[in-house]
């Protein structure tokens, strides 16, 4: 089974918040890029699929030549190759144009299942797999806790408000996966050692059969109009409870209408 | 004025509160068309009518339950047949996911997660939260039709009677429309709680709770509130609750006019999915507790102590 997985390079969650307020231009330099954490899931799946069932598991990442970094990182947990999409006109795609540049991508590649992550922890949209699967004609079986193949088959438990949904499809399939699935694995020393002999691939948007003119910044269908620090929460006033702490929480709520 | 498409889904009880919202938003931008499938009874049209809906439109089939995907076949259909000015989904995972698709197919731009909208002299502008809501962000649709998806809360619902037109569509699906099919649904457990994701105050518990027979603590304190009851991944994962009430980056977002964090560190992952609640309380007995942070309102203490008593307090003042 050709299984292409998707990890994109998010700055790091826990140094984000050290942007100071009173910036306003977002510079994703300034902080570290990881591997967005709930892509580690993806990975692992896609990791679990092919001990399963034999094949190739292919990293598919879009973005800057740092990104390389992430891919890595995947690579050292197992996968077999990577494609890194990269090209300066690239910059500032909205989630409509990344995921033309990426079906282009995973057009070029091939594949059988293609697994991402639900969301990124930067721009949080999670509309990617379903936009990739539109643009590829391929099922969509997204948020999965559980995925199984059996021969062309693919059936998925999807979480829903309520429970959860049992969806089925035959491959080829775009399958997205929520962090319940499994348990990602560290990367080896060993793994770490050959992550660096094996093949990365960079894809230029022309390689890709990107039309230039329908990616970056430019050609961006929805825009950032202005871009402020949310003014910070008012300082809260936090008591310990001397043995009172039950009335005094009932005093505040019976303050706010809430009782 | 020109049409907006509402999503209002499938159809099988009342109208959720979430549908009210998008109305109420819709008017804002132009005639509101609420878009739906299943049992519609008279009382939906004028739950619909009264929360502004110029015209009710029914697609006549029940397909779209067992091919979800059928959603953007539906709203294309409508969408070239009145070229709206926006077409406005929840941005829920399901609402998500249409509006994602819509927008492939309608080579339009998509914004997610929009807590405000406002008209503008070009379309519709939305106002997003970004980076664990450290930023207020306001866009726009620049290409296409603007397809927009929208957080719960992000309106209080207002009415605006009208008496709108009931229109009906078939549904014809082809081969590509049924490539993914739903062949089963856990049906919706009834607590007789509101939904968490549309609670007014929603009540969660963490693994200070040491076990899941304690979260009954949790569950009378929403009760006594009339909330809904969450949990943190770590009162998830040990088995306490159910998934369904993960609040967090990878359960459900809420925005509730109140959120008590009961047991709860506050961790980043949390944060992502209730920080932008207006009025939070904890009660967490490490004093260096990030929730704090966020507090309104915090009481260091034992949980144990401090819920029980508060308990009784609503009680006493209730009485
Ligand atoms: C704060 C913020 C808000 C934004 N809001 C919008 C918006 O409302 N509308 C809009 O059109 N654009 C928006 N963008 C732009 C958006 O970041 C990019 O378009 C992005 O490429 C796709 O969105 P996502 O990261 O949210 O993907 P998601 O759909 O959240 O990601 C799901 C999965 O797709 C895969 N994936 C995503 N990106 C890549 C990649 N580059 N390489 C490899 N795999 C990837 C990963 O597996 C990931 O887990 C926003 C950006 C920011 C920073
Ligand atoms: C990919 C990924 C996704 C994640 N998604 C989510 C998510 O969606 N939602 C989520 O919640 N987490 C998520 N997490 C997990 C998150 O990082 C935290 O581990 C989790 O939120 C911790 O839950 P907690 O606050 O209940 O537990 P802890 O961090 O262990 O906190 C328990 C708190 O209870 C307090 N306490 C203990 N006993 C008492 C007592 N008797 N009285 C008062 N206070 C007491 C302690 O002081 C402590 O602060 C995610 C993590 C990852 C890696």
């Amino acid at each position: 089974m050709n299984i292409v997985v998707c990890v994109k390079q998010v700055p790091d969650t826990a140094t984000e918040r050290k942007l100071r307020p009173d910036d306003k231009t977002l510079d994703r330099d300034a902080v570290d890029g990881v591997v967005n954490e709930l892509d580690e899931y993806a990975v692992e799946e896609a990791l679990r699929l092919k001990e399963a069932h034999g094949g190739e598991v292919t990293v598919l990442t879009m973005g800057p030549a740092k990104a390389t970094e992430t891919i890595r990182k995947a690579l050292a947990m197992g996968a077999d190759k990577a494609v890194h999409l990269s090209d300066d006109a690239l910059h500032g795609s909205d989630a409509l144009s990344t995921s033309y540049a990426m079906a282009q991508a995973l057009k070029k590649i091939g594949f059988d299942l293609v697994i991402l992550g639900s969301e990124s922890t930067d721009a949080r949209t999670g509309v990617l797999a379903a936009m990739l699967a539109e643009r590829l004609g391929a099922p969509q079986l997204t948020l999965a806790r559980k995925v199984e193949v059996n021969g062309s088959a693919i059936a998925i438990e999807r979480i829903t408000d309520y429970g959860y949904d049992k969806v089925e499809a035959t491959l080829p399939a775009v399958v997205s996966v929520v962090e319940k699935i499994n348990e990602p694995r560290y990367p080896s020393f060993k793994g770490i050692m050959a992550a660096k002999k094996k093949p990365v691939e960079a894809l230029g948007i022309a390689d890709a059969s990107v039309d230039a003119s329908a990616v970056g910044l430019a050609a961006a269908y929805s825009e950032v109009a202005e871009f402020a620090a949310a003014p910070p929460r008012a300082a809260g006033t936090i008591v310990k409870d001397e043995g009172d702490g039950g009335v005094k929480a009932a005093d505040f709520l019976a303050s706010k209408k809430f009782i | 004025m020109s049409d907006v498409l509402v999503l209002v889904g499938h159809l099988a009880g009342p109208v959720g509160k979430a549908s009210l919202e998008l109305l109420t938003l819709a008017r804002r931008l132009g005639n509101p068309v609420a878009v739906c499938a299943g049992t519609l009874d008279e009382r939906a049209v004028e739950t619909l009518g009264r929360y502004g809906a110029r015209r009710v439109h029914v697609i006549e089939s029940d397909d779209v339950r067992e091919y979800p995907v059928a959603w953007v076949r539906a709203l294309a259909d409508l969408a070239a047949d009145t070229r709206p000015v926006a077409v406005l989904t929840e941005s829920t995972p399901d609402g998500r996911e249409t509006a994602a698709r819509l927008a492939v197919r309608l080579d339009s731009g998509v914004l997610t997660d929009v807590v405000d909208i406002q008209d503008g002299p070009d379309g519709p502008v939305a106002t997003q939260w970004a980076f664990a809501a450290g930023y207020t962000v306001t866009s726009r649709v620049v290409g296409g039709i603007p397809i927009i998806a929208v957080k719960s809360n992000a309106a209080v619902p207002e009415e605006a009677p009208a008496t709108p037109a009931v229109t009906r569509s078939p549904l014809v699906l082809d081969e590509a429309d049924r490539r993914t099919r739903v062949v089963s649904r856990e049906p919706r457990e009834s607590t007789g709680r509101p939904q968490l994701t549309e609670a007014d105050i929603v009540v969660s518990g963490g693994r200070g709770l040491g076990g899941a027979e304690q979260f009954e603590l949790i569950e009378r304190l929403a009760d006594a509130l009339g909330g809904a009851v969450g949990a943190s991944r770590a009162a998830v994962d040990a088995g306490w609750y159910a998934h369904t009430h993960q609040v967090g980056q990878t359960g459900v977002t809420v925005s509730p006019q109140l959120y008590i964090a009961v047991g709860i560190s506050g961790a980043i992952q949390h944060r992502a999915g209730m920080q932008t609640s207006k009025t939070i309380v904890a009660v967490n007995k490490d004093a260096e507790a990030p929730i704090f942070e966020l507090a309104d309102y915090g009481v260091v203490g034992d949980l144990f102590e401090v819920v029980p008593q508060l308990l009784d307090e609503v009680a006493r003042r209730r009485a």
